[in-house]
């Protein structure tokens, strides 16, 4: 079972000390901090109105997105590759190439942000591109560390079939074993 | 009594510093994922990514929900689990009512009672957060049965702090008592119950409670924080009730480099200025005034020092001080004067949309260093406070969406002239495509009919054998010839004629026999022969599949996108203006927050400048007086006590 998203989110912090303005009667602090009343209004009047706006803005995202994806990706020829890290492997990944038919693709070198990311479930797109139907091969080639401080390199090739609909490859990287990490293709 | 200024900064403080941090350990990954695009979300939401996050999940669960057999997607996997997500994701893209939309979706849907129940406390959070303190506690009212284990801590504090907010302090100390917090959570819960029971009225039980919240084990930084503030809190509430020994036992105990030692430090002098025993209130000030000067307790140090020398009649001294702040002071008030004139310049704004100010969480401290910024000294508390940072944040996502809207415009000139090049490419190929494809197609068909035919008549021969339908070219031509000869020879009963027509039936029976004989096998071959001829349909009708496919997507690539991008620019174009607009007025309404805040702190140094100019004559007149006679008392207060 998956586990819940709030629990394993490592944005927003929950308030762990009551919220009261006791502290300010108490010892007749008249809050420096504090913005006048007409100051927090006039904020969470602007906040709504940015509230508002980010809510068309993200739709006009959508729409666009499908725009993008019917104009550049058509589902008959679209073909994405996304990027997993096994999970509880702690191996540092550094970068990750990926050719299309012996065609450079794309090639991704990781932030610690990424990496953390990727560390705690997140799964990267790496391509989106387009390929007739038919038979094609992927191959990867992922550098980094091991735990041990160990450089790797790793190069994969899986061949793929492309049907009609949209093909979705997702390459998980890590796993048990000392040496290179394995890196291991599933299809959705 | 009077309220004394100087305690107008700190305590403020010490709430937005006593937020115990989040743990930040990296969860294990789901080994259940089942949905990449879902995946994907997540990814973006681990980078602080929410726009990108919530625009994937938002437009997967679109998807979702608008499927006839919606168990065939993957994310059906985590369905609940995607709608808790996009809810936090909002939330913490500051879209309060978008989240409360999407959680009370949750609420209002058929879930399991732990779902539902924790849809219901993260309503009530943002209810909360919302200061919507009746629907908060309407949403915590609707918690009943199974609670996860993961929100049960989190739902007693909530509980507490809406009991709290809606003056109900008994409630929230039952709820309290009954949290069993972790190691981890220990000091929080000890210190927050303490608060509670004062809120109660029982400032007794207030008192012991914050006296265990002061001396238990603390971890790490934050459990370090709570203790401090607990024995700053403690320390404040006894003095305000005359205990001044047991105030200053519980100031001792604030750590000197804690983030509350300087309030600590103020309070215990003044604890002991209160006593009277201004030689030991110096102790403690002493260490104060060589602390960072735009500290307001280090401030009120740099004037409650020489008023305890002139409490201790050392006039002389005290003079030669209340100089030195009137220089101080006098520094601080050119700080501010450049502060203020660099927020009015648009130098604040500037250094808060810089790139690194985004990266670097720690940028509000950072941004004092940082070459061409503004000073920013007298603005931590502000830029600390809740509704302050909302703005800011604000601000940055404006930022944010105006630099997308502007990229999408262009993005959608790309998409009309790669429109317009693909149409002028297939539009005068299209038509005689169209025409070849239009004659094989008509070929393709008459073939598929023929081939349906024989079909048909194979199939009936099965049960009405006809050899004749079997023969080959030749014995058809054969049975022509003999068809033919057997005409010719009319109806003439002439010996040799007879002869002839005896022969000819024999041919004829010849003729049958092989049909007869061989039908089974030339019925078996005709199966086979039909069938080897599958093989080639099947290749056709993928071909022509292809190609229909081929020629729609020729079309669909560059016809019908007229409407939609122009909708599109529209749209982008008439948002843009609206996030323009709102970025300026929030933009001024920072600055002018800022600018408020630093004229108040402005007023207060110049308040205070005034005091020590006043003490500093007061004093050199007393050290002349003592010089030449029995002293007076010395003058009120010129640093304000806080009683």
């Amino acid at each position: 079972m998956a586990e819940r998203v709030h629990s394993r989110r490592p944005w927003g912090n929950a308030p762990r000390v009551l919220v009261v303005a006791l502290l300010c009667g108490l010892t007749g602090v008249a809050g420096g901090a504090e913005q006048k009343p007409s100051d927090k209004q006039q904020m969470r009047g602007l906040d709504e109105q940015i509230q508002e706006v980010k809510s068309d803005v993200l739709a006009i995202a959508a729409e666009l997105s499908q725009l993008e994806e019917k104009l550049l990706y058509p589902s008959g020829t679209q073909v994405a590759v996304f990027i997993a890290i096994a999970s509880n492997d702690t191996m540092r990944l550094d970068s990750v190439k990926l050719t299309v038919d012996g065609q450079l693709a794309a090639q991704s070198i990781y932030t610690a942000k990424e990496l953390e990311a990727l560390r705690k479930g997140g799964v990267q797109r790496l391509y989106v591109g387009n390929v007739a139907t038919g038979d094609h091969q992927i191959e990867v080639l992922a550098e980094g560390k091991r735990d041990s401080g160990a450089d790797f390199s790793r190069t994969e090739r899986f061949p793929f079939r492309k049907d009609v609909k949209p093909k979705l490859l997702a390459l998980t990287l890590g796993g048990t074993g000392a040496g290179n990490p394995p890196i291991t293709l599933g299809e959705w | 009594m009077r309220k004394a200024p100087w305690r107008i900064v700190g305590l403020g403080l010490l709430l937005g510093l006593a937020v115990r941090p989040s743990a930040g350990a990296p969860a294990p990954q789901d080994p259940g994922l089942k949905d990449l695009y879902f995946g994907e979300a997540l990814y973006h939401a681990y980078q602080g990514q929410f726009f990108d996050a919530i625009q994937r999940l938002d437009t997967e669960l679109g998807q979702y929900r608008g499927l006839d057999e919606p168990l065939r997607d993957p994310l059906h996997f985590h369905v609940h689990d995607a709608e808790f997500s996009v809810g936090d994701f909002e939330l913490d893209y500051r879209m309060h009512h978008k989240a409360g939309r999407a959680i009370k979706a949750v609420l209002e849907g058929a879930v399991d009672e732990s779902v539902r129940n924790e849809a219901a406390f993260r309503l009530a959070r943002i209810h909360f957060q919302k200061d919507q303190l009746d629907d908060a506690q309407q949403a915590l009212d609707r918690i009943q049965g199974t609670v996860p284990p993961a929100i049960k801590d989190d739902l007693e504090l909530l509980k507490a702090n809406v009991a709290m907010a809606t003056g109900r302090p008994a409630d929230a100390v039952r709820v309290l008592k009954q949290a069993h917090a972790g190691d981890e959570d220990a000091g929080f819960t000890a210190y927050n119950l303490g608060i509670a029971l004062f809120q109660d009225g029982r400032t007794p039980d207030a008192v012991d409670q914050l006296d265990r919240a002061g001396v238990l084990a603390a971890r790490d930084d934050a459990g370090l924080a709570i203790r401090d503030k607990s024995n700053l809190v403690l320390g404040a509430m006894l003095f305000e009730a005359g205990s001044l020994g047991r105030a200053r036992q519980a100031l001792d105990r604030v750590r000197l480099d804690g983030p509350f030692s300087n309030q600590a430090l103020l309070r215990a002098g003044w604890a002991e200025a209160s006593a009277g025993q201004f030689d030991r209130a110096l102790v403690p000030w002493s260490i104060l005034v060589n602390r960072d000067p735009t500290d307001p307790a280090v401030q009120e140090a740099i004037l409650a020092v020489p008023h305890a020398y002139a409490s201790l009649n050392l006039h002389g001294r005290a003079a030669l001080l209340y100089g030195q702040a009137l220089q101080t002071l006098g520094g601080q008030i050119d700080k501010v004067d450049a502060s203020i004139a660099s927020i009015r310049g648009g130098r604040f704004l500037e250094a808060l949309v810089r790139e690194e100010s985004r990266q670097d969480e720690t940028w509000v401290i950072r941004l004092r260093s940082l070459p061409g910024a503004p000073e920013t000294y007298y603005l931590m508390e502000l830029m600390a406070s809740h509704d302050f940072q909302t703005a800011l944040h604000n601000y940055l996502d404006l930022e944010d969406l105006q630099d997308r809207l502007g990229g999408w415009k262009t993005g959608l000139d790309a998409f009309e002239d790669l429109v317009r090049l693909r149409g002028r490419n297939y539009e005068p190929l299209l038509p005689e495509v169209d025409a070849r494809f239009r004659a094989l197609d008509s070929r393709m068909r008459l073939r598929l009919e023929q081939k349906r035919h024989l079909g048909e008549r194979l199939q009936a021969l099965l049960t009405a054998p006809r050899p004749e339908l079997l023969a080959t070219a030749d014995e058809r031509v054969a049975s022509e010839s003999l068809d033919r000869m057997e005409k010719s020879l009319g109806r003439s009963n002439r010996p040799d004629v007879a002869m002839l027509r005896t022969r000819i039936s024999r041919l004829r029976g010849v003729l049958s026999y092989t049909l007869r004989t061989q039908y089974d096998d030339r019925l078996t071959a005709a199966w086979t022969h039909l069938n080897e001829l599958n093989v080639q349909v099947e290749a056709l009708e993928r071909t022509y599949e292809s190609f229909v496919r081929a020629r729609q997507a020729a079309t669909h690539s560059y016809a019908g996108y007229d409407e939609t991008i122009a909708g599109l620019r529209f749209r982008v174009g008439a948002a843009l203006q609206r996030v323009e607009t709102l970025r300026t007025q929030q933009g001024r309404l920072i600055e002018m927050v800022a600018l408020n805040q630093l004229q108040a702190r402005r007023e207060h140094l110049v308040e205070q400048q005034a005091q020590a100019r006043f003490a500093v004559a007061d004093s050199y007149d007393r050290a002349a007086r003592a010089s030449s006679g029995p002293e007076p008392p010395p003058a009120p207060a010129k640093a304000e006590e806080p009683h």
